[in-house]
């Protein structure tokens, strides 16, 4: 059974004469919880239980970003600072393709400095070192998928202000 | 032809938007979905799955060879690209034309006619629409000479730009020269087009847009949208009719953009998109959209139609069944788009596990959503979570239920930019109806992210 809107509407229309404020249905490819707030507004909250149909039944592949999320634990570097993406996305080393990167191993950093960009939902946001010190590893690869708070680069503190 | 099975290349709430359509009408729906999506309810709700590929949209939805290959293995006769990723994409349309499957969208042609800025203002020309005074440069000696005919302030775009980037505004005409130096190189290097235009800046103006659909032969509009209210170029509320409009200035745009869908003999469904200029007291072509926009509902909810109907009845060549006189408009619609996004922090997007959505239900109340509880918002493509659309009596009736209906939605586990729209509809300037593009950009700075909100 397929519900529409429009039938949603009719069960309403049923029930809204009723001394009912709450109904709950369930089949076996959905369930829908209809409820009556303290102004007689309803609210609807769905959910759709069929399983997908898919047209081969080719194994379906780890979910993106697996590998990538191992390297979230990727372990502490003694007397280095991780980087952490502050949102899951595509992490991005330059401005645009072609460009030079943001930083390479050995440059220095202050807080503020601008290290690389993730791309979440269609968004670029900037990562900022927010430590001062020199680059000292780069964990993510240009492009590749970081899982909120994975480490993408060590910085060193210790090299802060060391002349070149 | 009788389209039988249809493969909808895209995602979130448009895919399931058109797969209702299609079981309404017995069409089989086959969703191309990437990894990522493959357990969305758009998959559930589909009568079958096509893995694209994996989740980054390059891999899968903007694949044009994994989407033709989808169609194929699904054995569809048609493909829906919905808006955004492959929608108005040349290749795709031209691949469907030699593979014998329907690109349901205009021709190739129309799409190269509406794609390129500079080629859909010269059909806009020829078919007798005003357009904003400007034009293409060849060199900077070009852009004083321009710029003395449009006169300033003035705006530099890259052709191949859009939705905002690659322009430049022009306020002193000493700047002139040094700021179209800059906007040829950055256009080439962000845009591989180098190309630049001039154009009149218009200080006060409004996004009003006319949806046309069309059979190749007639062409009918379905009336305006108001889509002024916007953020970074992207729209958040959308309304129709567009409100304190002159009744003689929105009879002219209608005529315009009926005359532009009769210059391209353009069929499908298509939205041919102005400036009013509000100091003026005119318009101006911007540009044409060769798709189904995310605010369609709207236009919906007052003239009563099913446009992803019209859209697969026209795909099948058959031609529209109704004529202008036909079309009639009842009330005022208005359009919500409820994002994952966070305004307390400068709008961050908000990608996650939702655990719970609840949504209002009611006379005049629409929700055009992907979401339920434990569905999982993936951070590899845009914000939208679900459009609360409401029509009423008039907009004032319109506003009321949207309000009412507003309170009563609740999405937790992703932010949401609900107490954003909440705050707007609070505000008398757009409660009177008609503000400008630049009107939002005031909202923002005279409400502080999250202020009242404590």
């Amino acid at each position: 059974m397929n519900l529409t809107g429009e039938d949603v509407q009719d069960i309403l229309r049923i029930i809204d004469g009723m001394e009912v404020d709450r109904l709950h249905l369930r089949t076996g490819r959905f369930e829908l919880s209809l409820c009556r707030g303290d102004d007689g507004a309803w609210t609807q909250s769905a959910r759709t239980t069929a399983e997908p149909v898919l047209v081969d039944d080719r194994q379906v592949p780890a979910v993106q970003g697996v590998a990538a999320a191992d390297r979230q634990t990727e372990p502490a570097r003694e007397g280095l600072t991780g980087v952490r993406t502050p949102l899951p996305g595509a992490f991005y080393r330059a401005p645009k393709p072609g460009a030079a990167p943001f930083v390479e191993i050995g440059d220095e950093v202050t807080e503020t400095t601008v290290v690389g960009i993730v791309e979440t939902m269609k968004l670029m946001n900037s990562v900022y070192a927010e430590a001062s010190g020199t680059v000292a590893e780069i964990v993510l690869g240009d492009g590749e998928f970081a899982e909120q708070g994975a480490v993408l680069m060590f910085i060193d503190p210790l090299a802060t202000g060391v002349a070149p | 032809m009788i389209l039988r099975r249809v493969l909808i290349a895209n995602r979130g709430e448009i895919a399931l938007r058109i797969i209702r359509t299609c079981r309404r009408l017995g069409i089989e729906a086959v969703l191309a979905a990437s990894d990522a999506d493959l357990d969305s309810i758009p998959a559930r709700l589909a009568d079958r799955v096509v893995r694209l590929g994996p989740a980054p949209p390059s891999a899968s939805y903007l694949d044009v060879d994994a989407v033709l290959t989808a169609a194929k293995t699904a054995g569809a006769d048609a493909i829906h690209p919905g808006y955004g990723f492959l929608s108005e994409n040349q290749r795709l349309a031209r691949a469907c034309t030699e593979a014998g499957i329907v690109f349901i969208g205009p021709t190739v042609e129309q799409l190269a006619s509406v794609g390129d800025k500079l080629e859909a203002r010269r059909h806009a020309v020829a078919a007798g629409l005003p357009v904003v005074p400007g034009g293409a440069l060849e060199d900077t000696a070009d852009a004083a000479r321009l710029a003395a005919e449009i006169g300033f302030p003035l705006l530099i775009k890259a052709v191949g730009g859009g939705g905002g980037r690659g322009m430049k505004q022009v306020h002193d005409p000493a700047d002139l020269s040094a700021t179209v130096d800059l906007a040829v190189a950055e256009a080439g290097a962000a845009f591989g087009d180098p190309r630049v235009y001039l154009e009149r800046f218009v200080a006060t103006g409004r996004h009003v847009e006319v949806q046309l659909i069309a059979d190749g032969e007639n062409v009918v509009h379905l009336g305006t949208r108001d889509c002024s209210v916007q953020r970074r170029y992207q729209k958040l509320i959308e309304e129709a009719p567009a409100p304190a409009l002159d009744p003689a200035l929105r009879e002219e745009m209608h005529r315009a953009a009926v005359a532009l869908g009769k210059h391209l003999e353009y069929r499908g469904l298509g939205t041919v998109e102005f400036l009013v200029d509000v100091d003026r007291g005119t318009f101006y072509f911007l540009e044409m959209n060769a798709r189904i926009q995310v605010e369609h509902p709207v236009t919906e909810a007052i003239t009563g139609l099913d446009l992803v109907a019209e859209q697969l009845a026209v795909a099948e060549g058959r031609s529209l069944s109704f004529g202008q006189a036909d079309v009639s408009f009842t009330g005022h619609a208005i359009e919500c788009r409820i994002n994952a996004e966070d305004w307390a922090r400068d709008f961050q997007p908000s990608p996650g596990t939702v655990t719970e959505a609840v949504w209002p239900l009611g006379d005049g109340i629409r929700i055009d959503t992907h979401l339920q509880a434990g569905a999982s918002v993936p951070p590899y493509y845009d914000s939208l979570l679900a459009k609360l659309i409401v029509h009423g009596r008039d907009r004032a009736d319109a506003l009321a239920r949207l309000r009412a209906a507003l309170a009563r939605c609740a999405v937790d586990g992703v932010s949401t930019n609900i107490p954003l729209h909440q705050e707007v509809l609070a505000e008398a300037e757009f409660a009177e109806g008609g503000v400008d593009t630049a009107w939002f950009t005031r909202f923002l700075r005279d409400h502080p992210a999250g202020g009242s909100r404590g």
